[in-house]
């Protein structure tokens, strides 16, 4: 009996969340929902309650070490992001010439750069550029890339066409490049022409995503008949295959979210992305790196500080891709 | 066969056209053309008129572009405001940037396949375990940190290879730069590979070769392997256009005069032939790249016809 429940919460996760219609315990009927009880592999649940695909992914999540370890070190960047001063007092803009380049000291722990700026403060004063430009550049390619994409797979027809043309030049543009060209116009040193560069390029990515989900998920019976019953297309589009669809495009998301940090880093390392007096990791390496050979430090420590934080991103979209993808289990 | 490459060709018209008229637009219009032909100061307005008129800048944009277009097909790619033809700096620094290229691509063949076999032949086994978080680790640091820290390694402390290269740029030279180049690509190519390998492992064939007592190295070699690369060429073949237009932070970081060089130069003096040019090559290559892709395809894998 347990056996054949375990088949069936893999069914409801193939087809998607609302669809399906399982034979409960009870030998009703009970849309949308496996039957609860014992079974899949985090043991017994609470009998009767309802499980869906994300419950599942969120049981899946809470036992996979990989999403544990990388979900602690994004809290750590987004609270010393939201308050830095809490563990580095100092200014990231109070700088002695005369301390230029020396080594790790007492009160100093990461030494100091090539201006004489203390490395530690500057390294945790980073952060928030980072976060906020992550943060920014994928919620706005999310839903930029997600409704345009979602209308194109559900319309179909010219706009479908035109949509699939549209993509394919972003896609021929190589990224940096085109990021050298637009941002090394314009003058303004905050974080937003970045984030808007960044939505501008990324948002195809997301919308060929999303056009494939909708077209798969738009063929479900539910669907059918919920049309049948005479939704209008905002009903049909966010209430029955919005939910079914929107699994793909959070797993991208999150991956991509970590890509955008590296791709900041990148742009402000080769002058176009944030300029000085802005604090961010890309620019710190920039400078640091015509001491390479005097004072390696200043390098390293902004470097480990971003490898670390795209990598906590990258692992927690792989442990959420494995906890929503189904055909991994 | 014939139609279908016909039908791709006439369907890359559009996305050239629309990517080159984005740069276009993107260098034209946010940028001003000739805002470095007066060196630091700003032009005065009566030598802006006349080297306006004298460019042909005071026509509409879109003018401006069919005129461009119409000189790109004649081989006229124009000249940068030192009076060097594009033509001549592509030609200068193409065949740098194509042997960084194809270095890269080696090595993505060479290390990425290898690695991608052994773990894919040994799932779940501590070989596998540590490719995989190498990989991740190499996919999650990005290029310029991994290029910094290995010329940091390699050149300073060590003192292995000289730290930025010559101008002629020679093979050796451009071994680390490549590799280098090639970080990511090689973690995709290792991961694609095992995925593939894995999955492939437990198809009817292989067990049909490995009943009817080939060894195991036949079985490996000319069955699996064979079935199991035609996704991991492809990713490679697309690769090609990515390799050539991400070269900009490589190049930057080992001083090397190639395309990404010149990219970064030309923005840098907004000189918008050479960048507008450089673009316009870069998406032809792309564009074609992946046409030779999707051809590779149906040859790698007879079930694909096209008509």
């Amino acid at each position: 009996m347990s056996e054949q429940h375990y088949e069936s919460e893999r069914v409801v996760a193939v087809t998607g969340v609302g669809g399906t219609v399982d034979l409960g315990t009870d030998g009703t009927e009970t849309p949308a929902k496996a039957p609860g009880g014992p079974g899949g592999p985090g043991g017994p649940g609470p009998r009767g309650r309802p499980r869906s695909l994300w419950s599942d992914a969120w049981r899946d999540l809470r036992r996979n070490p990989v999403f544990i370890v990388s979900g602690l070190v994004i809290c750590f960047l987004v609270l010393i992001s939201l308050w830095p001063s809490a563990i580095a007092s100092g200014s990231p803009l109070e700088c002695d010439l005369a301390k230029a380049q020396e080594g790790s000291q007492a009160g100093h722990p990461f030494g100091f750069d090539g201006q004489g700026c203390d490395v530690y403060t500057r390294t945790v004063h980073g952060a928030r550029t980072s976060v906020a430009v992550g943060v920014c550049a994928t919620l706005g390619v999310a839903v930029l890339g997600s409704v345009l994409g979602a209308l194109a797979g559900y319309f179909g027809g010219v706009w479908d066409a035109v949509l699939s043309r549209v993509t394919d030049v972003f896609f021929a543009i190589p990224v940096v490049l085109g990021g050298l060209v637009l941002l090394s116009v314009i003058t303004s040193n905050t974080v937003w022409p970045v984030i808007g560069f960044i939505v501008l390029l990324g948002w195809p990515q997301i919308a060929r995503i999303a056009r494939g989900s909708v077209i798969t998920v738009k063929q479900n019976d539910y669907v059918q008949a919920a049309r049948a019953l005479g939704a209008s297309h905002t009903r049909l589009l966010l209430r029955h295959i919005a939910p079914n669809a929107v699994a793909p495009v959070i797993v991208v998301a999150t991956i991509a979210l970590g890509t955008y940090i590296a791709l900041e880093a990148t742009l402000s390392y080769l002058g176009v992305g944030l300029k000085p007096p802005s604090v961010s990791w890309g620019i710190d390496i920039s400078a640091a790196s015509p001491y390479i050979r005097n004072a390696p430090h200043a390098l390293l420590w902004p470097s480990g500080a971003l490898a670390i934080t795209v990598l906590a991103f990258i692992m927690l979209g792989d442990a959420v891709r494995d906890a929503l993808d189904p055909k991994l289990r | 066969m014939g139609r279908y490459v016909v039908r791709r060709l006439l369907q890359m018209i559009p996305v050239f056209a629309g990517a080159t008229l984005l740069i276009f637009l993107m260098v034209n219009v946010m940028g001003d053309p000739i805002a470095g032909l007066c060196g630091e100061r700003r032009c005065d307005p009566a030598t802006a008129a006349r080297l306006r008129a004298e460019f042909g800048l005071d026509k509409p944009v879109w003018q401006q572009y069919l005129t461009y277009m119409g000189n790109v097909f004649t081989g006229d790619f124009g000249t940068a405001f030192n009076g060097q033809e594009v033509t001549e700096l592509m030609s200068t620094a193409f065949p740098v940037t194509l042997r960084l290229t194809l270095i890269a691509i080696l090595f993505e063949v060479v290390i990425g396949i290898t690695l991608g076999v052994v773990t894919g032949l040994r799932r779940g086994r501590p070989v596998d375990t540590g490719v995989l978080l190498f990989t991740l680790v190499v996919i999650s640091v990005p290029t310029f940190v991994t290029g910094l820290l290995l010329q940091l390694l390699l050149g300073v402390k060590w003192g292995w290879i000289r730290p930025s290269v010559s101008s002629e740029a020679p093979l050796d030279e451009l071994l680390l730069p490549g590799l280098v180049l090639a970080s990511v690509s090689l973690a995709y190519v290792t991961r694609l590979t095992r995925t593939s390998i894995a999955e492939n492992r437990r198809s009817d064939y292989v067990r049909t070769a490995v009943a009817k007592g080939l060894p195991r190295r036949r079985v490996v070699t000319r069955h699996l392997l064979r079935n199991s690369l035609i996704p991991v060429v492809t990713f490679i073949g697309a690769d090609v256009g990515f390799l050539m237009g991400g070269a900009i932070v490589t190049e930057r970081i080992f001083n090397i005069h190639g395309v990404g060089y010149q990219l970064y130069q030309g923005i840098l003096r907004q000189n918008t032939q050479t960048v507008v040019g450089f673009v316009t090559v870069l998406v032809l290559v792309f564009l074609v790249a992946n046409l030779v892709v999707d051809l590779l395809y149906a040859v790698l894998d007879p079930r694909i016809r096209y008509v």
